[in-house]
Parts: C-alpha cells; structure tokens; sequence
C-alpha cells in the first residue's frame, strides 16, 4: 500500500502536538482500567463475603444432607441432584435439537423467507424473560402433557430457555468455519451432507460445544421458570426417576435466605458457593473443549 | 470469534445472578448492639427469650405407631402458604424419621397460589395462613374436591419498633389504622400526628409486601379491609429486610409474623396493642396469642386435606403425626416459632380428620380475631 502525499497546506494545518494526544490515550487506559477493577473489586467483594460465610457451613454432611430446620443439620444434596437430574435431561432435549437447527438454518435454508422469519424468531426469543418460559411450561409441560411438577417437566421447560441460545450460539460457530473449505469439499465431489459431515461440523465442533456448555450454565443459575413451573422447597429425597418432583439450588438457595434465622443465611451462603462451583466446573469444561478442538485454518 | 467474550458476558450475568440471589441473603449483619442495652416492655412470661437451645429441652412423644409408619411409603405433595411452610416442613422433618419411605414435598406458593393448585387436584395437602375464601371454595366444588379443614397453629403479627424508640410502648387499633389506611399516605408522616404526646420525628414505616397473605390479614385487621393500606413505606416480601429496617431506625416501626420477632430478640422491642382502646394493652406473646387475648392480629394457620387422599395411609400416618403430641411441642420451639393451639383443639382436629369431617367452619373467608372454639362443637 502507498501512503498519498499529503499536500503541504494541510501539513501545516496539522497540529503534531504529540504529548497531548499521548495523554489523551493515556487518559482512556487509565479508565479502562478503573472499569475492570471497579468490576473486579465489587465480584470479589461479593465472594470473600460468601465465602466467609458459607465455609463454616461446607461440610461433608452438607453436601450430603437434606433440608433441615436446624442450620447445622441443613444438607443441599436434593437440590445439588436435582440440579444434576434435571440439567442432564435438558441437555438431552436441548443439544441435538439446537444443533440440528442451526445446521439447517445455517447451511441449508439460505436466504428464504422462512429462514428470515425464522431467524428474527430465535433472535427475540434469546431475549424473552425466562419467567415467560416458566409459565409456557406451566401450561404445556405440566398441565396439559401431565407431566405434573417432575423433573421431566422442568428439563422441558429449560430446555425452552436455552434453545434459541444455543441455536444463536451454534450458528455463529458454524459461521466461522471458511467458506474455501466447503467449497473445496463440493468442488471434490461431496454431497452438501457430506461437506458437513465431515468438513463443517469438526471445525465448528469446539464452537458449538463451548456455546452449549455456557448455555447450560446459565440454566443452572435459572430460578423464575422452575418457580413458575412449581419446583418445591422442601425435598427430602433425591429424584430416581424423571417424573419425580425435585427442587433445585437457586430455589433451596432463596428458601433459605427468606428464612427468619441468621444462621440459614450463612447456609445460604455455602449453598452459593456450591452453585458456584458447579458453574466453575461447567465453565472450565467449555474452557477446555475450546482448547483441546482448537482449529487452525 | 466472539466465542470468548461471549464467554465473558455469560459467566457474568450467571455471577450476577447468583450475586443477586446473595444480596438478597445477606443483609450486612448488622448488631443493633450499642444502641439496645435493654429491651423494654418484656411480657412477664417472658417465655419468647431462647435462641437455638431450647430445642433440648422439649421432649416429644415418640409416636405410638411407629412400626406401622416404618412400613407405610408413597408420596405426599403439600403446596401453599410461606406462613405456615416452617411448621409443615418441620412435621415433614419429623415425620421421616419415622416413616423413611414416604416423601413428603412441601412448596411455597403462596396461599392463593397454593389453593389453586389444591383445587385443580395436583396436591394432597394445601398450606394456608387464613381459611379458604368462598371464590376458591367454588373452584374446589366445581372440580370435585372435597377438603378436610384442620387448624395446625396460631401467628401473631407483631407490629415492632427499635429498641432505641423510647416513647412506643402500645398503640391502639385507631392509632394503627391512622398509620397505615390510604388516606394516611403523603399525610402522615410524623409521629406526632399520631399521638400528642410523641415526638416530633419522621415516621418510617416497613410492612410486608401486597403479595403476602401477612398484608391481607394486617390491612383486614388494621384498617377494617382486606388490601386497603397507604403505599409509601418500606414494603418488601422478605421478612428479614424488614427486620433490618426497623432493628436500625429510632423512628421505624413495621410488622411482620411473630416467628421473625422471636429469631431476632435483642434487636427488636414489641409494641403492645390495644384492641379496644380503653387502655387494655397486650404484647404478643405465647400465653396472650394462645388464649385470645392478644386481637386483634392473632390468627389461626391451617392445612387443608383432600378428602381423596385422606384414606391413604401415608397421608394419615402424616396428619394423625402433624397434630399429635409427637411434633405439636416442637412448634414453639425457635426453628418454626410459632404458637401451638390448646391440647383440646388438637383433639378435635385430629377427630374431625379421623371421621373425615368435610367443608369449612369459615364460611365467609377470613375473620378478625377468630377464635378455634367451633371446632369443639
């Protein structure tokens, strides 16, 4: 590239003034900074506090204990399996429907009608307060299929929530894969199921997975669509069976926090830091896939 | 790819949510401490003191049939009220220690919320912190649901001040009323014009939230309709907000139910009530709301069988337990903190459960100050 000459009345119009210009630069950085570690400061402040509180509470019998009256005798195994139960059901729903949607939309629907529908669609749905999902559910899922307040019934309805995140999520991944290679691959002879196949999907597999996982971890954190749908509070037993009921940890988390007991605040406490730990497992996992599946075009 | 920064965003708001849930647990734990060197206008029994111990000291009837309850199983869905969700999740508690194999799952949906669902068939148990109202009634009907009406305790909603406002000791019924009616809101908004003789200081008031059922009975009781209160105070469904607000501020006052009063003593100072307004001042305590003495804003608690589900042998094993001598003592204790009924009025419920008595004694919905006597009839 060739830099034009600049003509001489505008050079000289041309303020250098560099020190200036520098400081200016500086300037920004300096906030930029102060944004992060404002941000920072404040989500370690949140954590030294629960951890602080909730450490004393974390013990074995805590983790493998059920509600209780007493704080001491207080267990989150219901709601940690029910977590569990409930997230392996709504990945099972959720994953392949998502990914075989954003494979249709992305590589086969072109530039249709349909597909434009469809897509703005997804779009506001990414964006519908998950307590509308909640209540959708309510009516479909437990009302209307009978699936009464089980465990099935809420993997539905979070499956709901995360669909369009996750179809949004796989999209973008398929989107990066170059476009030289599916042509390469069509040019070769492959039919278009076969490009993907072969081609497409081990490329945007790091993508997608990454994409899924970090959907699913928001669904962790979810309470209002389970509320709404009517997981319970006090659960004494963990589910064995999809149409059990269950309750899960944000909800145990809140029960706890509303109760008049101080001390049930503290347990609330190591009931964060148990959710957060499995956010931190989830995360990391997304973390590892990406690196472990990183292509190189 | 903006797969990491999608990252980023995503692990935030899931920190934030879970931020949320915990700033909504943890108030900063804040000690009234050097401003509440005592607690004044203590009711001489002074029986609401303990904080955690005197669990020990109850003692219990082991259940006579506890061979037959280690065989029963099934499952049990109990949905309602968050009034009365510590008492039954507390019989709930008991209740497998004896009976490992039957599940019984207690949800908070509110009494409304719960009686919806009660109606509509999808639970065996509802929770309610006032009887059924005659429009719920009708939803059963329709649907073919018969209950079993059966009062498990009694609340008290305590109206409290910090216990640094030396100048509240009791209030009367008009003088709440003038607090807290619509007509009150924007006017006022000093204590003096509430009483004379009070200081000259802003009134703050905390009160619960109009989702709850603790709002409807106080508004009910308080200012003579149900929902008809001022809205420009502290409102919040949280209890504990509530407790905080009023533990710190000299010129607070708020109400909420007993059990909150009971959990946080040192830093709360119980407003005595006269019904009347001669001069007849009661502060809630075991003694006063048990007998009837403390009115107007006692009220019973209740749980509501469908009358399918009462023949099963789980449900009875878990009734008969809720209201015998094996789990009634423990409801005064400071993990539930509520107020037991007389010895005779358990008696009467549990034969009204055992004959499968149906319908309600309160036919009209919720009443001030109603007391249990017609279940002895």
């Amino acid at each position: 590239m060739v830099v034009g000459q600049i003509p001489a009345q505008q050079a000289a119009e041309f303020s250098v003034d560099l020190p200036r210009r520098k400081a200016v630069g500086w300037v920004f950085i300096a906030l930029g900074l102060l944004s992060i570690l404002f941000a920072l400061f404040i989500l370690l402040l949140l954590l030294y506090d629960v951890v602080h509180r909730g450490l004393p509470y974390l013990t074995w019998e805590f983790l493998t204990g059920f509600d209780s009256r007493f704080p001491s005798r207080a267990g989150v195994l219901a709601a940690l399996a029910g977590t569990v139960y409930m997230m392996g059901f709504t990945i099972l729903f959720a994953l392949p429907l998502g990914i075989m949607a954003a494979i249709y939309l992305e590589e086969y629907a072109g530039d249709s009608w349909f597909a434009n529908a469809v897509q703005i669609n997804i779009s506001n749905l990414a964006s519908v307060p998950s307590i509308i999902y909640g209540l959708l559910g309510l009516q479909v899922f437990v009302r209307v299929m009978g699936l009464n307040r089980s465990v099935l019934a809420g993997a539905l309805t979070m499956a709901l929530v995360i669909l369009p995140i996750i179809i949004v999520a796989s999209r973008e991944a398929l989107r990066s894969v170059p476009p030289s290679i599916r042509d390469a691959s069509l040019a070769l002879g492959a039919t278009k199921w076969q490009t993907i196949r072969h081609h497409v999907l081990p490329y945007a597999v790091s993508g997608i997975m990454t994409g899924n996982i970090l959907a699913a971890a928001r669904a962790i954190g979810e309470s209002a669509p389970l509320i709404a749908i009517g997981a319970l509070t006090f659960v004494p037993f963990t589910p064995n069976s999809p149409l059990d009921l269950f309750t899960v940890l944000p909800i145990q988390i809140f029960n706890w926090t509303s109760r008049p007991q101080e001390a049930f605040h503290d347990v609330a406490a190591a009931g964060i830091i148990v959710l957060l730990v499995v956010l931190l497992i989830l995360n990391s996992l997304a973390i590892f896939l990406r690196w472990r599946f990183r292509t190189q075009f | 790819m903006s797969i990491l920064e999608g990252w980023l965003g995503r692990g935030a708001v899931g920190l934030t949510a879970a931020a949320l849930v915990f700033s909504a647990a943890c108030q900063p734990s804040a000690q009234t401490g050097s401003g509440a060197p005592s607690v004044q206008g203590q009711t001489p029994s002074g029986q609401q003191q303990p904080s955690g111990q005197q669990q020990g000291k109850v003692t219990v009837q082991p259940p006579a049939n506890a061979a037959q309850l280690a065989q029963l199983r099934g499952d049990i869905v109990i949905d309602g009220s968050s009034t009365v969700f510590p008492v039954t999740a507390a019989a709930a508690e008991e209740f497998r220690k004896y009976a490992r194999d039957v599940r019984v799952t207690v949800g908070v949906s509110g009494t409304g919320g719960g009686f919806k669902r009660f109606c509509a068939g999808e639970t065996a148990i509802s929770n309610a912190s006032r009887p059924i109202l005659v429009s719920e009634r009708e939803i059963c009907e329709k649907n073919g649901i018969e209950f079993i009406e059966l009062p498990v305790a009694f609340d008290g909603l305590s109206v409290v001040v910090s216990p640094r406002n030396d100048f509240v000791k009791c209030l009367t019924v008009a003088e709440l009323k003038k607090m807290w009616e619509p007509e009150a809101q924007g006017k006022i908004t000093n204590w003096n014009q509430i009483r004379p003789s009070f200081p000259d200081r802003p009134l703050k008031l905390f009160g619960a939230g109009s989702d709850s059922g603790t709002f409807d009975y106080f508004t009910e009781a308080i200012v003579g309709k149900a929902k008809s209160s001022r809205g420009d105070y502290q409102a919040s469904e949280d209890d504990n907000v509530l407790v905080q607000g009023v533990a710190n501020d000299p010129n607070a006052i708020g109400y909420f139910g007993y059990a909150y009063y009971i959990e946080n003593p040192g830093k709360l100072k119980l407003v005595a009530i006269d019904d009347k307004g001669n001069g007849n001042c009661v502060e809630p305590s075991e003694q006063t709301i048990k007998n009837g003495t403390y009115q107007p804003l006692s009220r019973p608690i209740f749980i509501y069988v469908r009358k399918q589900d009462a023949s099963r042998p789980e449900v009875q094993g878990f009734v008969n337990f809720y209201l015998s001598k094996s789990f009634t003592p423990l409801i005064p204790t400071p993990e539930i903190g509520y107020i037991p009924l007389e010895d005779n009025i358990y008696a009467a419920a549990q034969r009204r459960f055992q004959n499968q008595v149906t319908g309600t004694l309160f036919p009209n919905g919720q009443e001030v100050g109603a007391t249990l006597d017609r279940y002895l009839r």
